[in-house]
């Protein structure tokens, strides 16, 4: 009961309050900006040269500013708002247009979804193995090359690694695609041939995405294990004549993984964002590519779903974390 | 000048140094630059790298080594401002919160949380496409130092909350100093080296979004920056052309920055306190 009361239930409340300042955020935006969405929207159609007699404009302006949700006064659009989203409704996209912004959605999602935690969950076990073993033998020689090279990917920006990789293994040594997430025309089915297609396309983003993130959870998790390193219950157990690699999984390991954790829930929000680029750069299709051609459209709707969609997704995912912590953590789970 | 003289002993931190001040001095250099860079056609298209086009020139007819000197000082005025603006809210925000406590603390705290959790890259994205093609340096550096102070402002509360502690605060509340008082006179010799060194990682974080935006072609295009630089050779296909030095001036220089202005900030938070690697954790 205490758990409930101290653990669970402030971070349920955070996780829908965080929800509540983000949409809001979207939902401010736009009416911050001293651009009329419906003007350049029949501007927009005016200036291909069709004729609009001044009924029928008035007919548009009324029909989407309802699209919009732009009708009554603040506060009843605010409402509204929300009632739509809670729907799953954002309008149809004005790119593909009378399709809807959420089954656009919906096509690409799995996309992303399917990279990201594929990425996120190989480089944070990958990077942490990596640091412990570098924070604890900090003399080896790999240990010295993994820091140097950490040293000048960390600070590398999602995009010029990606093009970077993207020139190398597409370009200059073509053994990968140049982008997409399959063939064009394919389908998908759960064959053999099939997977091994997707995969290939699915290497170098994600190739891209683990690099970087290895490189981050590593020099995290060095630190940390220098720290534990000295601590008393490990040399305690270096006199007990412990095998080293009992020391670093069980004693070290363990310890170190748990800031660790707090930082996985932290970066996702991070990460959602180098992702997005990520398939851009490689043109795959998940929410970054709808993303890019909401941008060059000027598909506001798109975009405004777009974002509210990563901000659910994302504090979901964080809420997740935080509530698996106390697996891993036995001070929080017998407060 | 002590600590610079501290912190040059730090092999890294003299390579940064030295690559920093070279960028400073390309971007003086644009002062004396013989082009227009918003000019077009000023000089032979498509030349590789060759005397007096020493990094050679685009398709778009400008002289890369020039046109350079303006998109690196472009960028590190842009990231200047946008780590100023970001650097007032964090201190505002982290004094406030560290120094007042209680419901303050608590209200604020959750506001930089959302800050941090939020894909702001999305918001302003969204800012950028709303006002496309109409944003300027000052513009681009208001915004994103209006989004970039969250996880600075966590950083200074905790050294005010630290520093809260100590004694000397004690004797100055007790010796009848006021808010305002103490806020200057004990808390900000403290807090400027940490403020310095987190300017310089917002600075890295600044530009890395202003290449972003620009590759996604939201900004001001014909301003010459590092990511506008991108933007237009990769938009005249510059690689497959085989136009190598146009791609690779801006990818190198990008590079060259963002790992000098890192191991700037690495070596000077290591500098002022061990316990900073710490906190620099989760940092992504």
């Amino acid at each position: 009961m205490r758990f409930f009361k101290t653990y669970l239930l402030p971070r349920i409340l955070m996780y829908f309050l965080v929800i509540v300042v983000g949409v809001t955020i979207v939902f401010i935006i736009p009416r911050l900006l001293p651009i009329d969405p419906i003007q350049q929207m029949i501007g927009q159609i005016t200036s291909t040269g069709a004729y609009l007699d001044p009924k029928t404009l008035d007919y548009m302006i009324e029909t989407l500013k309802e699209l919009y949700g732009l009708k009554g006064t603040l506060w009843e659009q605010y409402w509204g708002f929300w009632r739509r989203l809670l729907k799953g409704d954002f309008g149809p996209s004005y790119y593909q247009f009378p399709v809807p912004v959420i089954s656009l959605i919906r096509q690409s999602l799995p996309w992303t979804l399917g990279l990201l935690l594929t990425t996120t969950v190989v480089s944070w076990i990958l990077g942490n193995v990596l640091g412990a073993l570098g924070g604890y033998f900090p003399q080896k020689s790999w240990a010295k090359i993994l820091d140097v090279i950490s040293m000048v990917i960390r600070p590398m920006p999602y995009y010029v690694l990606a093009l970077s990789l993207l020139l190398l293994f597409a370009y200059l040594i073509p053994i990968f695609p140049l982008g997409g997430g399959f063939l064009i025309g394919g389908r998908i089915s759960f064959d053999l041939r099939s997977i091994l297609i997707l995969l290939k396309h699915a290497f170098l983003p994600a190739m891209s995405l683990i690099l970087i993130g290895v490189f981050l959870w590593f020099q995290a998790m060095k630190l940390v294990v220098q720290s534990v390193k000295n601590e008393d219950f490990v040399s305690y157990a270096r006199l007990g004549g412990l095998s080293q690699s009992k020391i670093v999984s069980r004693y070290v390991m363990r310890n170190a993984m748990l800031p660790q954790i707090t930082g996985l829930a932290l970066s996702l929000g991070q990460i959602f964002s180098g992702a997005l680029i990520t398939e851009i750069v490689f043109s795959y299709p998940g929410l970054g590519t709808l993303l890019y051609n909401a941008i060059f459209t000027g598909d506001y709707n798109l975009l405004m779903g777009i974002m509210t969609m990563s901000i659910f997704v994302i504090t979901t995912s964080i809420l997740v974390i935080d509530l698996l912590y106390p697996i891993f953590d036995p001070r929080v789970r017998y407060r | 000048m002590r600590t610079l003289k501290d912190l040059l002993r730090d092999g890294r931190f003299r390579f940064a140094f030295t690559v920093f001040l070279v960028l400073l001095a390309l971007s003086v250099m644009s002062f004396f630059s013989p082009y227009d860079p918003y000019r077009w056609n000023v000089v032979p298209r498509d030349l590789p790298p060759q005397w007096p086009h020493v990094l050679g020139t685009t398709s778009t007819g400008q002289d890369l080594f020039w046109l350079l000197t303006f998109a690196v000082r472009n960028s590190l005025t842009m990231s200047l401002i946008a780590s100023m603006v970001s650097r007032v809210i964090a201190i505002i925000i982290g004094l406030t919160a560290g120094h007042k406590g209680g419901k303050t603390e608590k209200i604020l705290m959750f506001l930089s949380d959302s800050f941090l959790i939020i894909p702001l890259l999305l918001i302003i994205l969204m800012f950028a496409v709303m006002v496309k093609g109409r944003m300027n340096l000052l513009g681009l550096g208001l915004l994103l130092g209006v989004f970039g102070w969250a996880w600075d402002a966590r950083v200074i509360r905790s050294q005010v909350l630290s520093l809260r502690e100590r004694d000397f605060t004690y004797t100055a509340i007790l010796s009848g100093s006021s808010t305002l008082a103490i806020v200057f006179k004990e808390y900000m010799p403290f807090l400027i080296p940490l403020v310095f060194a987190t300017l310089i990682g917002n600075m890295s974080w600044a530009i890395g979004m202003e290449i972003v935006l620009a590759i996604l072609g939201v900004l001001n295009l014909e301003t010459p920056m590092i990511g506008t630089m991108l933007y237009w050779a990769i938009n005249y296909q510059s690689i497959l052309l085989g136009y190598w030095w146009w791609i690779l001036t801006p990818v190198t220089t990008s590079v060259f920055l963002f790992i000098a202005l890192y191991l700037m900030s690495v070596s000077i938070s290591e500098y002022l306190d061990p316990r900073m690697r710490i906190q620099r954790i989760g940092r992504a």
